[in-house]
């Protein structure tokens, strides 16, 4: 296996020579360096660890787990979800002030936007992804992740793929496809390293100590295979020049759309739904401490998600050329895909009956749980939208950005705050975390500025759909496009208002994380529990 | 349900219920069974959505694919809609294509639809240059002043919108052409420095006396053929009045040397080949409402 990574990693490097020496644009010479440098500087790395590739974060451990990929997963989380919420914030600025824009292209929001949905679905989401399946994997099997350096390609190549595809937005290096932008190169690149993944995940599930596959393994193993599935597919194309960035989509016209959209949907579904459930599925009952509220739900919802999921990517295209049969098809299987969503809220909330006191005390169970609350709030929202006469409404407006928002910022982001909190100390070998005060206080941020968003979006949108379809009595359009626009403007600041608490949350996540890592302990009022209450 | 794993099932003291005997990490899970809540909302989806392939276009078949019971088409829903729209208004477009510009101006039926529609129009297809609030910008004139470019009466402004400025489109549009007196070497700098503050003394603005006196010579050798003796303008010859406050460019000294060194040329669109004739007699009954139609 390493001897297959150093050989993987050559002839990455020498790829990277090949593009860079014959570039026909400066921007895939760079990244053809880039990746030169990358592969140069893991061979010397992996040479001068000399066989070292980790060990458990607890030198008490019984099992030699490698803890030092995990904690590299989620340092690299918290910088990317720093970096990708600030983005966000400056888009939402500029939506409101267009001057922010500042005339160049680089800063303009059509560069910035990508720019910010690949930093937070993809290098925020997918770092938390990775850390944590890579961290679940091997203490539900007990056992040591598969594969010496294989993992530590999984992790470093990711976020190579994310610098390449992030500074190649900013030049304009983009297919042009939503959450799909980065190009051919940089495509390629991330099949290798998610099939790298695959085989790490399987390897490590294969030499499991434990008889049977905990549940989270399912989701997070369903989220590797169909992502592998819908990546390769949706960017199936031809580059113009094997060393130039621009290339061409094979689909085209409406079945473009639909395998754009096939793509789009489970990205939602299988990254930033099944994958997180699979984070759900371990840290909800650690931290309150109770068992799993019900396996027969879990079995029967995890495959009901998984079948339904695939086929309503469809309901992105309604009222389009996409034919009524298949407009149909996203219709129902979203209606469908209702209760099995539900499920995993289900059984998340569930778990905490007889635990319910703990949130009083416990602000990491707190972020784990209103992430549920606002699962649940989108997973309904998700399915009414897709209703024909609802998406008539709600298509194309502000309406599904707040949905989106509320089920990103909501479901996924606190999600992984409340994992990120309860692997910090573990990780960093510390018996607590820096402080449990500043972990409430990002909660209150991140909840209220969250509440801002999506209900000024949801009166945004509704709106702005109400303007743009409002006839006069004569029968003619009530308003014009840039009066519409003009009339969202004081949404658009609240809506700002909401992101920068967000943006200040995560802000106090790094710094409460940093002290961590460094083993301080804020002098602070500890929470009590109610039966210490009686006592003090 | 198979049956669950092992032996060392045991009892949950909150719930009372059985977990499935195994552990994972210190995680466990109990045996709970599935709500029926939860169960019967996901029977009655499903039912529901059998129900919808029935009822509407649901299943691909090798060339074609079930239209279902309802005969549901969302091309067909959409085409009726706007057979609909346009049915509603059929009766009034009508008497707007039969009627003159005048008649409609002075009944209040054809009056009141041609400026919603003119409205409405204006706001898709000419706010975008002259404002939502047709005020114009810096080269896109102001339509709410009694100042007209080429001709503010109902028939000028319904010829301007049909046949548009300087376009290479319609051999009809409106065409005028002021030399660039630097650049074609008419006048020199001082020449047009002087100009420009006689300009300054048409519209009544500061200006120096002594130059603007020069200025008023060259000015009638040089503008005067088309901007009148008095500056008050030629809308023949597309030349916009200087004695009053009103400005396409802008009236600083700054924009009037400019002007007058590299000349301005403002292109308007053609409309005609892209709108339906009431809808332009729509816009110009609406832009002759603004204010200044004459």
């Amino acid at each position: 296996m390493n001897i297959l990574t150093m050989l993987l990693l050559g002839l990455g490097a020498l790829l990277g020579l090949f593009l860079s020496s014959r570039a026909v644009d400066p921007v895939i010479a760079a990244h053809g360096w880039l990746l030169v440098a990358f592969c140069a500087g893991f061979i010397i790395w992996m040479l001068r660890r000399n066989g070292d590739t980790g060990g458990p974060a607890n030198p008490n451990s019984k099992i030699n787990y490698n803890d030092a990929i995990v904690r590299a997963g989620v340092i690299f989380s918290v910088f990317w979800g720093v970096v990708g919420f600030l983005v966000g914030l400056v888009i939402a600025l500029q939506l409101a002030f267009p001057v922010l824009n500042l005339d160049l292209p680089w800063t303009s929001f059509g560069r910035l936007r990508p720019l910010h949905t690949s930093a937070v679905i993809f290098a925020f989401g997918g770092n938390v992804l990775i850390s944590t399946s890579l961290y679940v994997v091997q203490r539900t099997c007990q056992t040591r992740v598969a594969g010496g350096w294989a993992p530590w390609f999984v992790v470093l190549g990711y976020n190579l793929f994310i610098v390449i595809a992030a500074s190649g937005y900013v030049f304009g290096v983009t297919q042009s496809k939503e959450y799909a932008e980065p190009e051919w190169y940089a495509d390629i690149w991330l099949t290798l390293v998610w099939v790298a993944y695959l085989l790490v995940f399987l390897g490590t599930l294969w030499r499991r100590k434990e008889p049977h596959i905990y549940v989270a393994n399912w989701f997070y193993l369903a989220f590797i295979v169909t992502v592998a599935m819908l990546h390769i597919i949706n960017n199936l194309a031809l580059p113009v020049s094997f060393f130039g960035a621009k290339s061409y989509i094979i689909w085209s016209g409406v079945q473009d759309a639909l395998i754009q959209w096939w793509y789009g949907h489970n990205a939602v579904g299988f990254f930033l739904t099944a994958g997180f459930l699979g984070i759900m599925y371990y840290f909800v009952p650690k931290q309150a401490d109770r068992p799993v509220y019900s396996y027969r739900l879990s079995i029967v919802h995890f495959w009901s998600l998984i079948f339904l999921y695939i086929w309503a990517g469809p309901h992105h295209l309604l009222y389009t050329a996409l034919p009524d049969w298949a407009q149909t098809l996203g219709v129902t299987f979203s209606i469908m895909l209702w209760m099995p969503s539900w499920g995993g809220m289900i059984n998340g909330l569930m778990t905490l009956s007889g635990a319910w006191d703990k949130l009083r005390t416990d602000p990491i169970l707190r972020l784990l749980t209103i992430s549920l609350a606002f699962y649940g709030m989108s997973t309904f929202e998700g399915p009414l939208m897709a209703i024909k006469t609802v998406n008539s409404l709600s298509h194309y407006t502000d309406w599904t950005i707040g949905h989106v928002h509320s089920g990103a910022l909501g479901w996924v982001g606190m999600v992984s705050f409340g994992a990120i909190y309860y692997l910090a100390p573990k990780m960093f070998n510390r018996e607590q975390l820096y402080s449990l005060r500043l972990v409430s206080v990002h909660f209150w941020l991140a909840t209220i500025g969250i509440v801002l968003y999506a209900a000024s979006m949801w009166v945004s949108g509704i709106m702005q759909g109400l303007m743009w379809r409002a006839y006069d009595a004569l029968g003619f359009l009530e308003y014009s496009f840039a009066e519409t626009v003009d009339a969202m403007f004081p949404f658009y600041v609240i809506r700002a208002l909401g992101g920068g608490l967000f943006v200040v949350g995560s802000w106090v996540m790094a710094y409460n994380v940093y002290r961590t890592a460094r083993g301080d302990v804020r002098d602070e009022k500890p929470y009590l529990a109610q039966s210490e209450y009686a006592k003090a | 349900m198979s049956e669950p794993m092992n032996e060392q099932r045991e009892i949950d003291e909150v719930s009372g219920v059985e977990t499935v005997g195994h552990e994972w990490d210190g995680i466990k899970e109990l045996n709970t069974p599935i709500p029926n809540w939860w169960r019967w909302i996901f029977y009655a989806s499903i039912v529901w959505s059998l129900g919808y392939w029935v009822a509407y276009p649901a299943i691909p078949l090798i060339d074609s694919y079930t239209t279902g019971m309802l005969g549901y088409s969302s091309r067909a829903e959409v085409a009726a809609e706007m057979v609909e729209a346009k049915e509603n208004q059929a009766a009034q477009v009508e008497s707007l294509r039969n009627a003159s510009l005048e008649e409609i101006r002075t009944d209040s039926d054809l009056l009141e639809f041609a400026l919603a529609g003119g409205r409405s129009a204006f706001m898709v297809n000419c706010s975008q240059c002259h404002g939502s609030g047709a005020q114009g910008f810096a080269g896109y004139p102001n339509l709410n002043d009694d100042e007209w470019l080429w001709g503010g009466t109902l028939d000028q402004i319904q010829y301007t919108i049909t046949h548009g400025a300087r376009n290479d489109v319609d051999d009809d549009a409106h065409y005028s052409d002021m030399p660039a007196f630097l650049d074609d070497e008419i006048l020199d700098t001082k020449e047009i420095a002087d100009v420009t503050q006689y300009v300054l003394k048409l519209s009544g603005q500061d200006h120096q006396s002594d130059e603007a006196l020069s200025g008023a010579a060259t000015f009638a050798d040089e503008c005067a053929a088309c901007h009148s003796d008095d500056g008050s303008g030629d809308i023949d010859a597309g030349a916009p009045s200087l004695n009053n406050a009103i400005w396409l460019y802008g009236g600083s000294p700054e924009s009037i040397t400019k002007t007058i060194s590299h000349s301005r040329s403002g292109v308007m669109p053609a409309w005609g080949p892209i709108l339906d004739d009431v809808t332009v007699k729509q816009l110009a009954v609406y832009v002759h409402s603004l204010g200044g139609g004459q």
